[in-house]
């Protein structure tokens, strides 16, 4: 097997597909398929998990067979990159919204988009940052009255 | 209620001051949307969706689907002036549309979008009004049968027309099914797949699913792919925005191909706008005396792909409102919001929700003028959108985002789930896999398997019951013969091969 395959797009969320389709069979395997009543809670799952193994094969099988024919682009990593750091921030900013609260871990995630990922000056960072968690503090919090996490700090 | 009265009941709840209102902001919204690059309909309609919770049903759903139709007004404008898509509806719009405007017919181009829109956008909606109580009146007769072969059938045109690989929409397909059997069995209460968090217990929101897949993933998207581009002047004044005498006479066959074109293509489920256009564009330049000219700056390229996006609404909303079944990502948010209020879309809803129907209906025929007027005389204003840099704009779709995922149950557990699901949307983007398949087996998945066990449990498990009942067995051989159609050309090529 060749190297270029195992890195292939194809291949790995073939493979991602199968290890999904197995679980959900052999999860779906351990409840009621037909009773007495009907079909039970396992009969619409297993029959999805075992297509969705079938499928994931077809993926990585005709993603051998047309192998020669496919050239190899080029992966744009730099966007790649922009991306799973947006991604990233955004994760973290959702997991301390409980200790920082919703305006302050959104400003923190604004500085930090601002800043890092499309390369602004500090002051405009900043700027945007305080600004856009006003803004929504107007719009959400005191003209809707949304109910958003509150941090330590009160707000 | 015959269709007249329909429409007259119709009209005096749309034309009341807070519909209209509500009719207006749908507009306004779906023309900015459709402006921005990276910012489409079903993306903002899931993020303000949990914003509409306090709403009427008719105020809600008038205003949502303003932002689905007045979207396809927009995407044009940003096709013309940056030679980008602002829908993905409009990219055709781009090959005429943007050479018009760079040989200083910015405003004909404009003018002709915005004119071929109301035309053919009119004529989805007449078209909607007249052929949706024939079909509710025969879709009266469907049992649980005939609603699993519906949803099949539905669901296997999706996947056939979603995407480039049958394999890919067929597994996103399946996802979606997994994702909506999360939770507790309706049936029996045995909890599936919740790998013992209670938290997932009541099942996933599908608000949650559509910001993620949508919203999260469109900015991420956005950002993978920065590009720098340059806006060309809009002219000012109304005048100016007006096409030609020449002009309007070299569209009046575009008006009607786009009419036809995007109406029909858009009750058929997983096609879209974006196809619609496509083939509205083929045709025209098929029929054109001089098809050389098409990517040059022809007024008739511009107006069959605008044409055919608005038509493509008006047919949509077809299958959504007489069937319960949304044949795309934006009309699937659609049918989740009428279910959250309590209204059931299906054949019986002209009966029992007279008012949200036909109220629809009228507000249609309302915000196809209302959009007229956004997009010719005010167009320059609303071209100053495009000048908002993007490193403001993308922060606050994350923000949007986020207070949507929360006020579903105020727990920070499920903007965790919008981040997990945002990542769903951004690697199957990536990997070329439709997301459409993905948000209609999550929609339709609960209704589809409770469908099949019902069907299962009239016949005591006997699977034949889907093929002995004429308008089932047609609908599920025609699902079948969709799913097997693109294997044909292989089958040929082996059979040659073995000749």
């Amino acid at each position: 097997m060749e190297k270029r395959f195992l890195k292939d797009g194809d291949v790995i969320a073939g493979a991602a597909v199968a290890a999904l389709g197995v679980y959900i069979t052999l999860a779906a395997s351990k409840w009621d398929i037909m009773g007495p009543e009907g079909p039970g809670p396992g009969f619409f799952p297993i029959g999805y998990g075992v297509a969705l193994v079938a499928l994931s094969l077809v993926l990585i099988v005709s993603r051998f067979r047309s192998g020669e024919a496919v050239e190899q682009k080029s992966f744009d990593w730099a966007g790649f990159g922009r991306a799973m750091t947006t991604w990233s921030a955004f994760t973290v900013c959702a997991a301390l919204m409980n200790t920082l609260g919703f305006y302050l871990s959104f400003a923190l995630l604004t500085f930090f988009l601002v800043r890092f990922v499309f390369d602004r000056t500090l002051a405009s960072a900043a700027i945007t940052s305080l600004c856009s968690a006003l803004g929504f503090y107007l719009v959400f919090g005191f003209a809707l009255d949304v109910s958003l996490p509150i941090g330590f700090m009160g707000f | 209620m015959d269709i007249f009265s329909g429409l007259m009941h119709g009209f005096s709840v749309a034309l009341m001051p807070t519909n209209l209102l509500w009719c207006l902001v749908g507009c306004f919204l779906g023309t900015v949307v459709g402006i921005l690059p990276g910012l489409g309909p079903a993306a903002t309609i899931a993020m303000l969706l949990p914003m509409t919770y306090n709403m009427s049903p008719t105020g809600g759903i008038i205003m949502l689907t303003g932002i689905y139709y007045g979207a396809k007004y927009g995407g044009s404008t940003t096709s013309i002036l940056l030679n980008m898509p602002g829908e993905s509806s409009s990219v055709v719009t781009c090959l005429d549309g943007y050479q018009m405007a760079r040989k200083g017919r910015a405003g004909a181009a404009l003018g002709i979008a915005a004119i071929a829109s109301f035309i053919a956008g009119t004529f989805g909606i007449v078209a909607l009004s007249l052929v949706a109580p024939t079909v509710a009146d025969y879709a009266l007769s469907f049992s649980s049968p005939e609603y699993f072969a519906l949803m099949a059938l539905g669901l296997a045109l999706v996947v056939l027309l979603a995407g480039d690989s049958l394999v890919k929409g067929l597994i996103a397909l399946l996802i979606g099914l997994w994702l909506t059997s999360i939770g507790t069995d309706l049936f029996t209460s045995q909890s599936r797949f919740t790998f013992g968090q209670s938290s997932l217990l009541s099942g996933l929101d599908f608000m949650i699913v559509a910001i993620g897949v949508f919203a999260i993933t469109e900015v991420l998207n956005s950002i993978a792919d920065s590009e720098e581009t340059q806006i060309l002047p809009v002219p000012k004044g109304l005048r100016n925005l007006l096409p030609s005498w020449e002009e309007l006479k070299a569209c009046r066959f575009a008006f009607a191909n786009g009419s036809i074109v995007g109406f029909v293509i858009g009750v058929l489920p997983g096609a879209g706008a974006s196809i619609a256009s496509f083939i509205s564009y083929g045709i025209e330049r098929a029929v054109s005396k001089h098809p050389e000219k098409f990517g040059t700056g022809v007024p008739e390229g511009v107006a069959a792909p605008e044409g055919a996006n608005n038509a493509d609404s008006g047919g949509a909303l077809i299958p959504l409102l007489t069937l319960g079944i949304p044949g795309g990502g934006t009309t699937a948010i659609l049918l989740s919001a009428l279910v959250l209020w309590g209204v059931k879309p299906g054949p019986l809803m002209m009966t029992e929700s007279p008012d949200v129907f036909w109220g629809l209906v009228a507000s249609l025929y309302i915000g196809n003028v209302m959009l007229l007027i956004l997009n010719l005389p005010m167009v320059p204003i609303f071209a100053q959108i495009l000048r908002i840099p993007v490193y403001v704009l993308h922060p606050l779709i994350l923000g949007v985002s986020v207070i949507g995922a929360y006020s579903v149950s105020g727990r920070v557990f499920d903007v965790m789930l919008l981040a997990g699901f945002g990542l769903l949307g951004y690697a199957m983007s990536r990997l070329k896999f439709p997301v459409a398949p993905l948000v209609l087996g999550f929609v339709l998945g609960d209704a589809m398997e409770r469908a099949l066990r019902q069907s299962l449990m009239m016949s005591q498990g006997d699977l034949s019951i889907l093929f002995s009942r004429p308008i089932s067995a047609v609908m599920i051989a025609c699902a079948i013969v969709v799913l097997f159609l693109p294997l044909l050309p292989r089958f040929r090529a082996l059979k040659q091969a073995a000749g």
